[in-house]
């Protein structure tokens, strides 16, 4: 007799990824390798600060004294980073173009097929998007709109160079330069990424998004971006991500760090959709990516949601150090791994201030051969007194050959904190199927039903304009899981 | 004749559960199958939606002149068939409205007819649920996920008139209603009869064939039926049991 599972897992094939092509273009790039001569390179490129140079040079000095963190559940071959590229950008960008005129038609025409028109008549309403390509921004809309409530939203590139009290003041204050091997390569090489400043008392009024792309070959992206919001303002960010299909790995190593003053709430979603390799678990990209958060002043509040579907390795742990007394800390989470797919994630809850609150909802489902760990940390410290944390992490599993890992983490050193812990792993079950199937839906229609009732409690977060997205990615990744 | 089953024998994990079983059902007719507990009637309606855990030994289901055996689970909900379950699925986090959509839109895509839009749709299922007595705020909660037994069973009740079957088999479907939830139930079967569907109802219980009228009764005992009959046959079991049938 037929068994629906085996089935299920035998006809998973033919991924479809869709954002898969490659744009032609003629690139600017150094040689491959990482020295001082690649960083003088980088900066000399985006026309930086002497400081600016001289605190790269410094992050590489330690980074060559580090090693590679071998904790997580990953497993893949040694990188060797001799051999990528650490800067690509279109040629002629040396200069961010001052409007849409000056940049080439076939970049124009990338964010147009990624679903991102940059155009002024058809740009996205209600959402300001920054376009990085490789290692440059290629256009931000909705700059000056923005201006006139005094809120930055500009490249890190141009920041540098346009707001370097606020640089001085906050790059690397959330995550140090030496924090771990990552941190300091990115802070050594890191090209592009956004900046955003939001002004004392100011609600941003419209999403702030910016949206990755890796397009050339042998070549690492190194994310950089800042996000500060100030006493009672208010600002929701979300990133996008794709690369084309490729059979060998690149890596994307990001550094995002964000500031919440008193009374301010920074809502921060990803939508990760990075190249996940072939069904065989060639190619894709190696997402390793430090994000962390700091609730800086009282009532402060920073909320990360994140979808996690494509790179054929994530390693990301978006934290937040709840240092001002009431703030709020939340992580909301789904995570799917697909054929050979590895997954590391999960968060960070540093509790320092007083009746601090931190909520942690993942949802993790593991298909086909793939590997799915949700690991966190939840630390109280001495001062923390009457503070709190909600944890609940959920694993489905979708056929019997992949994993699923829960590696949580409770430190206490005030006896007045309250900690609840919820874990539970299941498998999309039989009776399920066929009733979804009795009422006419086919199998594929069916595990999706399901996949995206388990993960509505993390979808809902997301910005209105991304949730239908996002729901439909979650099918998609899901596609050839059931026959 | 909409269906008509011929010597069909089943078995699961090497135990024989139907034996020869024979059954005709005309368009328009109502026909109850009673039987003591283990008879094989849940595993009948089973094996009529395709469930896949059974083993078909043996003989031929045709139902509107196609082979229902070569046909899979949705594709025998497609054309017409309907199972209300005995035991509804949990199904957390998905609400009925965009499952019972996705269903009716597979359903008329794959019959070539214009789909719903959502908006369309969400008129459609209030006015169906009004007249099973369900409130609105129940259409947003997660299928099945918390529900009492009678709320289950009203919730197959309104899936089914809203996919409008050729034929639907209610399994046990009074089992767990009160009067009043039971003539709610019957008074939607009553209705969805006038518009040409056929039943097959599984029950242990007389009282619902007062209030719905079967064209059959069947008595099924050790996998096949033992005697069919018209309303009489229900009142003589609940008299006498089901000792007398062999």
């Amino acid at each position: 007799m037929k068994n629906t599972n085996d089935e299920a897992i035998a006809k998973f094939k033919n991924s479809s990824y869709k954002y898969g092509f490659i744009t032609e273009i003629e690139e600017d790039k150094p040689e491959k390798g990482l020295n001082e001569r690649t960083i003088v390179f980088i900066s000399n490129k985006k026309k930086e600060p002497k400081w600016m140079l001289e605190w790269r040079l410094k992050a590489f000095e330690r980074w060559k004294k580090m090693k590679e963190p071998k904790w997580a559940n990953i497993d893949f071959p040694n990188i060797d980073y001799q051999n990528i590229y650490y800067y690509s950008s279109p040629k002629g960008l040396d200069e961010k173009p001052k409007s849409l005129d000056e940049v080439d038609p076939k970049l124009i025409e990338t964010y147009n097929k990624l679903g991102i028109p940059l155009e002024e008549q058809k740009k996205l309403a209600g959402v300001a998007v920054d376009a990085v390509f490789d290692s440059v921004s290629v256009a931000t809309t909705y700059k000056e709109e923005l201006e006139k409530k005094g809120i930055i939203f500009c490249s890190i590139s141009e920041a540098i160079k346009n707001h370097p009290d606020l640089i001085k003041k906050y790059l690397g204050s959330v995550i140090p330069v030496g924090d771990h091997f990552f941190s300091a390569l990115n802070s050594a090489v890191f090209t592009d990424g956004s900046f955003v400043y939001i002004p004392e008392n100011t609600i941003c009024p419209m999403e702030l998004s910016t949206y990755f792309r890796i397009n050339s070959e042998e070549t690492g992206q190194f994310e950089r971006t800042l996000i500060i919001a100030d006493k009672g303002s208010y600002v929701s960010y979300l990133e996008g991500c794709t690369a084309p299909k490729r059979d060998s790995n690149q890596l994307h190593a990001a550094n995002v760090e964000l500031i919440a003053l008193d009374n301010a709430e920074i809502k921060y979603s990803t939508v990760q959709n990075w190249y996940p390799g072939d069904e065989k678990g060639k190619g894709g990209i190696y997402n390793f990516v430090t994000k962390r958060g700091l609730c800086k002043g009282v009532n402060s509040k920073i909320s990360w949601t994140q979808v996690e579907t494509g790179s054929a390795i994530t390693w990301k742990y978006p934290s937040c150090i709840l240092k001002g007394d009431n703030s709020i800390g939340e992580f909301y989470s789904v995570a799917i791994t697909n054929n050979y797919q590895q997954a590391d994630t999960g968060t960070k809850m540093i509790h320092t201030g007083k009746n601090t609150k931190s909520k942690i909802i993942s949802k993790g489902i593991s298909i086909g051969n793939s590997q799915n760990t949700y690991r966190g940390q939840v630390k109280f410290l001495g001062l923390a007194s009457n503070s709190r944390n909600y944890t609940q992490c959920d694993s489905l599993l979708i056929g019997n050959k992949c994993g699923a890992h829960t590696v949580p983490n409770i430190e206490s050193k005030n006896k007045t904190a309250v900690v609840e812990h919820e874990a539970s792993t299941s498998k999309i079950n039989e009776d399920q199927l066929f009733y979804c199937r009795q009422r006419g839906l086919s199998q594929e229609e069916a595990v999706s039903l399901i996949v995206n009732g388990f993960c509505k409690q993390v979808l809902q977060e997301l910005p209105m304009e991304f949730a239908v997205e996002a729901q439909k990615l979650v099918s998609i990744s899901l596609e050839g899981s059931v026959g | 004749m909409l269906l008509d089953i011929k010597n069909l024998s089943v078995s699961v994990e090497d135990k024989t559960i139907l034996k020869d079983f024979s059954l005709s059902v005309d368009e328009g007719e109502i026909h109850a199958i009673m039987g003591p507990n283990g008879s094989g009637k849940s595993t009948l309606a089973n094996v009529l939606a395709g469930n896949e855990t059974y083993e078909i030994e043996n003989g031929n289901i045709i139902f509107n002149q196609k082979n229902f055996l070569e046909l899979n689970i949705e594709e025998r909900s497609q054309e017409g068939l309907f199972l209300a379950f005995q035991y509804p699925i949990e199904i957390p986090g998905v609400s009925i409205t965009p499952f019972l959509r996705s269903a009716i839109n597979s359903k008329l895509k794959y019959k070539k007819e214009k789909e719903f839009d959502s908006l369309e749709f969400a008129k459609l299922i209030r006015s169906k649920a009004k007249e099973l007595n369900i409130p609105n705020e129940m259409l947003s909660r997660s299928l099945n996920s918390g529900f009492s037994g009678g709320e289950k069973k009203r919730y197959e009740i309104l899936q089914m008139s809203i996919l409008k079957p050729k034929l639907a088999i209610l399994d046990e479907t009074d089992s767990g209603l009160d009067i009043d939830a039971l003539k709610i139930v019957t008074d939607s079967v009553n209705r969805l009869k006038k518009e040409i569907s056929s039943f097959i109802i599984i029950t242990h219980y007389e009282r619902l064939l007062d209030l719905i009228t079967p064209d059959k009764v069947h008595i099924m005992k050790n996998g096949k039926i033992v005697e069919s009959g018209t309303k009489s046959l229900a009142r003589k079991i609940e008299e006498s049991g089901y000792q007398s049938f062999e």
